[in-house]
């Protein structure tokens, strides 16, 4: 058995204004060296045993996952 | 006219398909529009079916669908009726998206872009002015060219976009639609609704369902079913 964890965030050239807004409150609280935050997704997936794994999660990750129209993905398998 | 014989006056007969997703709310807005204020033949679809072949106009009305889960729209973008709906849209039948449906048609990607969350962080529930940008096609015959008309918006993902190639090739083909007068969610250009390169494609994030009958305020959204329903007998 696989463990996948997936992260899907924002293009950086696409605006993110609630990793704006925490970015903005991380300033408050006086972490003023924050110069950007960005929020995105995390998505953990239990995978049993099969093969062509990084093919699977590129085509989990590219049709469902995240939409690469405004999104990248990453992932990591343990 | 009393707009509720249009359809039957005018001898007009179209069948309307509003495809319901679990989550969708504006389903009943929607069927009532067009049934009680166009007159015209409609039934609700629920999207487990995949077959829309006695439709001629294929409605996916605004909502929440699938609880807007991963994405908006995400979800019921592999719902079993997609399939269907890329089939009505290949074929040249009329598809109008409405908010969540607008939503949808850019997730299986019968429209290009996406619709990303509104610039304030808010979900916007308003009356918003819009500018008809383009009076020739299916959708939009029965408004003027530039005319301002003032549907219903309510939504917290609608600030359209898409890359510079795309923007190009919408605004070189008169494919935006609607704008917004006073753009209220971040949208690129101030985009309200676009169509797709054939034109039988229709997506909005503002509700025409919403605005068919002076109690509800306005009524300038009857027009859009009005220019569906009328057009159809010349395409």
């Amino acid at each position: 058995m696989k463990k996948v964890k997936i992260y899907v965030t924002l293009r950086e050239s696409i605006l993110d204004p609630a990793g704006n807004a925490v970015k903005d409150s991380l300033h408050k609280l006086g972490h003023k060296y924050v110069k950007d935050a960005r929020i995105g997704k995390f998505i953990q997936l239990e995978l049993e045993d099969t093969n062509n794994i990084d093919e699977k999660i590129k085509d989990m990750c590219e049709k469902l996952l995240s939409n690469t129209v405004i999104e990248d993905y990453s992932y990591s398998i343990d | 006219m009393s707009s509720k014989k249009y359809a039957n006056e005018k001898g007009l007969n179209m069948k309307f398909a509003v495809v319901v997703f679990p989550g969708s709310n504006c389903d009943g807005d929607m069927y009532y529009a067009i049934k009680d204020e166009l007159s015209a033949e409609v039934s609700y679809v629920w999207h487990t079916e995949t077959n829309l072949d006695k439709y001629d106009a294929i409605m996916i009305p605004g909502g929440f669908s699938y609880g807007d889960y991963l994405r908006c729209g995400a979800i019921a973008a592999y719902s079993p009726i997609i399939s269907a709906i890329k089939k009505a849209a290949e074929n040249g039948k009329i598809v109008l998206g409405i908010c969540n449906g607008f939503q949808i048609l850019t997730e299986i990607g019968l429209l290009p872009g996406a619709l990303l969350r509104n610039k304030n962080m808010k979900f916007i529930c308003k009356m918003s002015t819009l500018v008809v940008e383009n009076s020739n096609t299916i959708f939009t015959n029965k408004y003027e060219n530039k005319e301002n008309v003032t549907f219903a918006i309510a939504h917290g993902e609608g600030n359209y976009y898409c890359d510079d190639k795309t923007l190009e090739k919408l605004k070189s083909n008169n494919r935006i639609i609607f704008t917004y007068k006073n753009n209220p969610n971040g949208s690129l250009e101030n985009i309200a609704g676009i169509v797709n390169e054939k034109g039988n494609v229709l997506g909005m994030m503002p509700h025409p369902e919403r605005v068919v009958n002076n109690f509800m305020g306005y009524d300038c959204g009857l027009r859009l079913f009005k220019s569906i329903l009328e057009r159809s007998i010349d395409v």
